[in-house]
């Protein structure tokens, strides 16, 4: 029972991968369609990004003095100015550790 | 032109940096299936046969809380819906490629491995084997996430909660889209679909995972409307 779950979550989790890569060609995609694709990036990532550090586990508000606040801050200045992913991560994991483990 | 073995590398020498946040959320995820009450074999399938993070740790969460399986399929199918967009936007650079190879290519595509190898094919459109910096960067994706779950299912939970090691998953796709605040209409979209994500967070099924961007396009086209 559960295993069959298993096998029909990753079949439909595959279909999501292939479904658009083996369908669209690219004379279906016009001008202004390409314009909108290119801002798919900044439509996904920040649809995780906001709920992980602005809500808890359980969906609730997080305070503003939030150690995840003040690590995403973090690592935004950190990564706009280094355009560095490494230093971005890591400054943005450091800070937090430093807000919950030393203050 | 580079070679295929080169541009290979460097996929994998981009995302690179991306497993410093993928490593550890393996592990944890690997403990959270044993935890959870799963045997290891149905813990590590899950990331062999589904293989997309967060979606794994809902699925068995659901699961084990006593959902229907309905219920956590639909879960993990709109949680993954997000890759309909990253198709969409590959499928461009992938086009060339015979259909076996698309179809074996596709089952690499997750969320770091698209954001920097998009970022390869926008700088390289013309290279003729573009596509091995997808493998490459997929590759050891795969292959990372594959030793960490197991690691996690057997070594339980070496990574100490107090950590917070999940919050190293906003903070790597933070890394991914930084770059982007230097466009106004991207800061613009962003805090549309992340506030709309923060706003529909407790919606049924986890569908603020693709209502939000969906309405930060919707965004974005009005923004290109009124640029005009």
């Amino acid at each position: 029972m559960t295993w069959t779950s298993i096998f029909i979550a990753g079949i439909l989790t595959y279909f999501t991968r292939m479904s658009m890569v083996t369908l669209i060609r690219k004379e279906m995609i016009s001008d202004n369609l390409r314009k909108i694709l290119n801002y798919v990036p900044s439509v996904v990532f920040p649809s995780i990004i906001f709920p992980g550090v602005l809500l808890d586990d359980f969906g609730t508000f997080v305070s503003i003095s939030d150690p995840k606040i003040f690590g995403a801050l973090t690592a935004l200045v950190i990564g706009f100015f280094t355009r560095n992913v490494i230093l971005t991560i890591v400054s943005g994991l450091s800070s937090y550790w430093i807000v919950i483990f030393v203050f | 032109m580079r070679s295929k073995y080169e541009i290979f590398k460097i996929g994998i020498k981009d995302v690179a940096p991306h497993l410093l946040s993928v490593f550890p959320f393996g592990i944890i995820f690997g403990a959270i299936g044993i935890e959870l009450g799963f045997s290891p074999l149905f813990t590590y399938a899950t990331s062999l046969i589904i293989f997309g993070g967060a979606s794994q740790i809902v699925f068995l969460q659901l699961l084990s809380g006593g959902a229907s399986s309905l219920i956590a399929i639909t879960s993990v199918g709109v949680i993954n819906s997000r890759h309909f967009l990253y198709g969409a936007v590959l499928s461009e650079y992938l086009q060339k490629l015979s259909l076996i190879k698309k179809l074996l290519i596709s089952y690499l595509i997750v969320d770091q491995g698209f954001a920097v190898s998009n970022q390869y094919f926008k700088k390289n459109p013309t290279e003729e084997f573009n596509h091995y910096h997808l493998i490459g960067s997929g590759i050891i994706l795969w292959f990372i996430w594959q030793v960490s779950t197991i690691m996690g299912i057997y070594l339980g939970s070496i990574v100490p909660e107090e950590l917070g090691l999940k919050f190293a998953i906003p903070l790597t796709f933070i890394a991914i889209i930084v770059n982007e605040l230097r466009k106004f209409d991207h800061v613009l979209v962003m805090l549309v679909s992340g506030l709309a994500a923060t706003f529909f967070y407790n919606a049924p099924f986890k569908t603020y995972i693709i209502i939000s961007p969906l309405i930060g396009l919707f965004a974005a086209m009005v923004i290109n409307k009124l640029k005009k």
